[in-house]
């Protein structure tokens, strides 16, 4: 594997191999001293063009758990804002060798455009509406940990699907280990087309019952120019998952942060079916496993391709 | 009209025997071989095979096994003067066109400044003079900088050589503006050319809307945000009695609604491109920028009923929309990248390979279909018969070349079609009576 773009890429063997890794990954992180040489004077540069706290800090510290250096860049006060393409930041950046770059935009592809630029290995932390594929396998290795595996398990994932990265790459990659995806919202936040994907679309929550995960996506108001329901209060009305709804033998889940009152109620959140903090601690195991996969044994330098337009 | 529609850069009559080519030009009733003797610019003779003897000093060109063609007209392209000539300009694009085959073009409007006053059309004009390879007329604004508010001065621009008149890159959104420009074309002539889009339904979107912009996470353009325009303007158009040209159509419901308001009488004409015709959707999925244009590549039953449109002549005529893009523009994530392909040099090989070879549309008519832009827009539609001016294409329809392998005549390079393996070269253009391309022939000769 020279890069991580897009679940799409992984089998379900690559993907097996990965959080298997995690695994063991995960007993490092219950040590006193939480780190390993394995990546011992390796750079690995996160290059952030959307604000993230939680996906960045989660590949700083794995990087370091597995002793490589850390480069932060983000995009805020830099040459970006001086009206630097990406392409030039990138071949800038290239110009200190990063092993791997983690890189996250709000363009669909731009991981896959910058793998072609340079020779450092990509992770792509989030391109756009597109993918997400940490976030993804970090789920996989979540729901393994919680309930031994997947295959046939019914999940449901519900809410803001047309804006989320995270229902794409997690509709493929559960599917992809044997799991039945329903994606559930309001129908202006489902795209037409979806059910290309593999799943089923339902635009209520009468049939949660048959689920046995239910994974909520987070109402990003923040990115919503327009109205795409009528108000949060309705929203929360028809698809907020509460304690009336959440059935005691079905998990939880969230790629977080938690809008409390609007896709979760607060006493769902604190419940013990709730994985969400399981899949921040999952966060850095998974990455450390990525990263691992990515430059682990690698020296030589990659080829790097032949510069083409786009 | 006062002033020459079209216009283009000092020439020299060609003086030229073409031997033994293929003539086709199915509106003139000929597909056969012929000789065909230019000369002073004119179609001078037309005769079998080896039958006429080329005048002293005068150049052959031996064409046994090649096909003559009318040269292609294509109503729709933007050759970006004034303001972005680092994508192209007169002479860049009109080299294109030649190269293409074509004999003559007409260029839209929105360009920095828009082409909104007679002023700035009499100088784009006086470029065209100077520089343009190929004849070109020009399009000028309905609106004011393209803002669909206050009509231009239509009356005058007219009287400055504009052929008809359009927002392209915009919908004119406001009902009520177009139906104003409408009338008042009752006044001043010239079509009105329209790019159909409902800027509410497609606003935001990078691509069309389907199974491939879902998976992709890339805001859609649903096909009804075009196909609800044509509609909405077909009617106007009918109500007022105007004549309305629909520019590059991409969808079957569009292409519906236009047979609707044909059969009613309405004075209506469409256009449709060489990517719409050959591609969907399924070639975005790479997120490949030179696969980003507007209107958006639509799905397969789209790009069937465009071709059936084009075959059975509810759509009227091929126009590439050729949109030359920077390089630094186009090598940017696919949401970022500006829309449009470039098509002049590409259009015919594209179509012979893609819809000719495949039995999809005979080659006779997709001549037709490539010279019908003429008449629309009020010129004369290229003929080959004796005494005509001399546009003509001579094409190699057995030459198989990767497209851009020899790189582009126009500054730009995002062509959709970039790479693929095409068949039909064209060897030689004639526009307007002179040489305006030929093919180019690298060979050592000895000393």
């Amino acid at each position: 594997m020279n890069h991580l773009l897009s679940i799409e890429d992984l089998d379900r063997a690559a993907i097996e191999r990965i959080v298997t890794q995690a695994a063991r990954f995960a007993e490092v992180s219950d040590r006193e001293i939480k780190k390993v040489p394995a990546l011992r004077g390796r750079m690995v540069l996160n290059l952030f063009y959307e604000a993230s706290t939680r996906t960045r800090s989660s590949f700083e510290l794995a990087a370091k758990r597995l002793s490589a250096d850390v480069v932060n860049f983000a995009v805020n006060g830099s040459s970006v804002e001086k009206g630097e393409s990406l392409k030039d930041t990138v071949l800038t950046l290239s110009a200190h060798k990063p092993d791997a770059i983690v890189l996250r935009t709000p363009w669909a592809g731009a991981a896959e455009l910058v793998s072609r630029w340079c020779s450092a290995a990509i992770v792509n932390a989030g391109d756009g509406k597109h993918e997400h594929p940490t976030q993804a396998l970090l789920d996989v290795y979540t729901l393994r940990e919680r309930l031994g595996g997947i295959d046939g398990a019914s999940i449901w994932i519900v809410g803001d699907v047309a804006h989320s990265r995270v229902a794409r790459s997690n509709i493929i990659a559960f599917q992809r280990m044997g799991a039945h995806v329903t994606v559930a919202g309001p129908p202006t936040l489902i795209p037409r087309g979806i059910d290309a994907l593999g799943c089923e679309v339902r635009y209520t929550l009468d049939d949660l019952g048959s689920a046995d995960v239910v994974y909520a996506l987070r109402m990003q108001r923040e990115r919503m120019s327009e109205t795409w329901v009528p108000s949060l209060r309705e929203y929360a009305a028809w698809y907020q998952i509460n304690g009336r709804r959440l059935h005691p033998r079905q998990v939880l889940m969230h790629p977080g942060p938690v809008n409390r009152g609007v896709e979760l109620a607060g006493e769902v959140v604190d419940s013990p079916q709730a994985l969400i903090a399981e899949q921040v601690q999952a966060g850095v195991v998974v990455r450390m496993a990525v990263l691992y996969e990515l430059l682990a044994g690698v020296h030589v330098p990659r080829p790097v391709p032949e510069p083409q337009l786009a | 009209m006062a002033a020459h529609p079209l216009i283009h850069g000092p020439s020299t009559p060609a003086e030229l025997l073409l031997a033994d080519v293929h003539v086709l030009d199915s509106r003139a009733g000929i597909d056969a071989r012929h000789d065909v003797l230019v000369r002073d610019g004119h179609i001078a003779e037309l005769g079998e095979p080896g039958a006429i003897e080329g005048p002293e000093g005068i150049e052959t060109v031996e064409g046994r096994g090649r096909h003559l063609l009318p040269a292609f007209v294509d109503p729709h392209v933007h050759l970006r003067t004034p303001g972005q000539e680092h994508k192209e300009d007169l002479e860049t694009g009109t080299r294109a066109a030649a190269a293409g085959g074509f004999g003559a073009v007409i260029a839209m409007p929105n360009t920095d400044p828009v082409i909104d006053s007679a002023p700035l059309l009499r100088s784009l004009r006086d470029a065209a003079a100077r520089e343009a390879r190929v004849p070109v007329g020009f399009l000028a604004a309905i609106t004011r900088g393209l803002a669909g508010e206050d009509m231009t001065e239509m009356a005058e621009l007219r009287e400055q050589g504009a052929l008809g008149f359009t927002d392209d890159g915009r919908s004119v959104s406001s009902a009520g503006t177009l139906r104003k420009a409408l009338q008042y074309q009752r006044l001043c002539g010239g079509v009105i050319s329209l790019h159909e889009e409902d800027p509410t339904l497609s606003h935001g979107g990078s691509m069309c809307e389907g199974s491939v912009s879902a998976a992709l996470g890339i805001a859609g353009i649903p096909t009804v945000s075009e196909s609800t325009m044509v509609a909405r303007d077909a009617e106007l158009a009918m109500y007022e009695s105007a004549r309305v040209h629909f520019q590059h159509l991409s969808c079957a419901a569009s292409v519906q609604a236009l047979a609707h308001a044909r059969s009613a009488g309405a004075r209506v004409s469409a256009e449709v491109t060489p990517h719409h015709l050959l591609l969907t959707d399924e070639s975005v999925r790479g997120l490949d920028t030179r696969m980003k244009m507007n209107p958006p590549l639509a799905g397969e039953s789209d790009r069937q009923a465009l071709i059936a449109g084009l075959r059975e002549g509810t759509i009227d005529c091929v126009a590439t929309d050729h949109a030359p893009h920077a390089r630094e523009e186009k090598e940017v994530p696919f949401e970022q990248a500006p829309m449009g392909t470039t098509g002049l040099e590409t259009a015919f090989a594209a179509l012979y390979t893609g819809l000719v070879l495949t039995g999809e549309l005979p080659l006779g008519l997709l001549v037709q279909r490539m010279t019908a832009g003429a008449a629309l827009f009020g010129l004369t539609t290229p003929t080959i018969a004796t005494g005509e001016p001399a546009n003509l294409t001579l094409v190699d329809l057995d030459a198989e070349y990767l497209a851009g392998e020899r790189g582009w005549e126009s500054r730009s390079e995002n062509c959709c079609f970039a790479g693929r393996r095409l068949h039909g070269r064209v060897l030689l253009t004639l526009a307007a009576g002179a040489v305006v391309y030929r093919e180019r022939v690298f060979s050592v000769v000895a000393a």
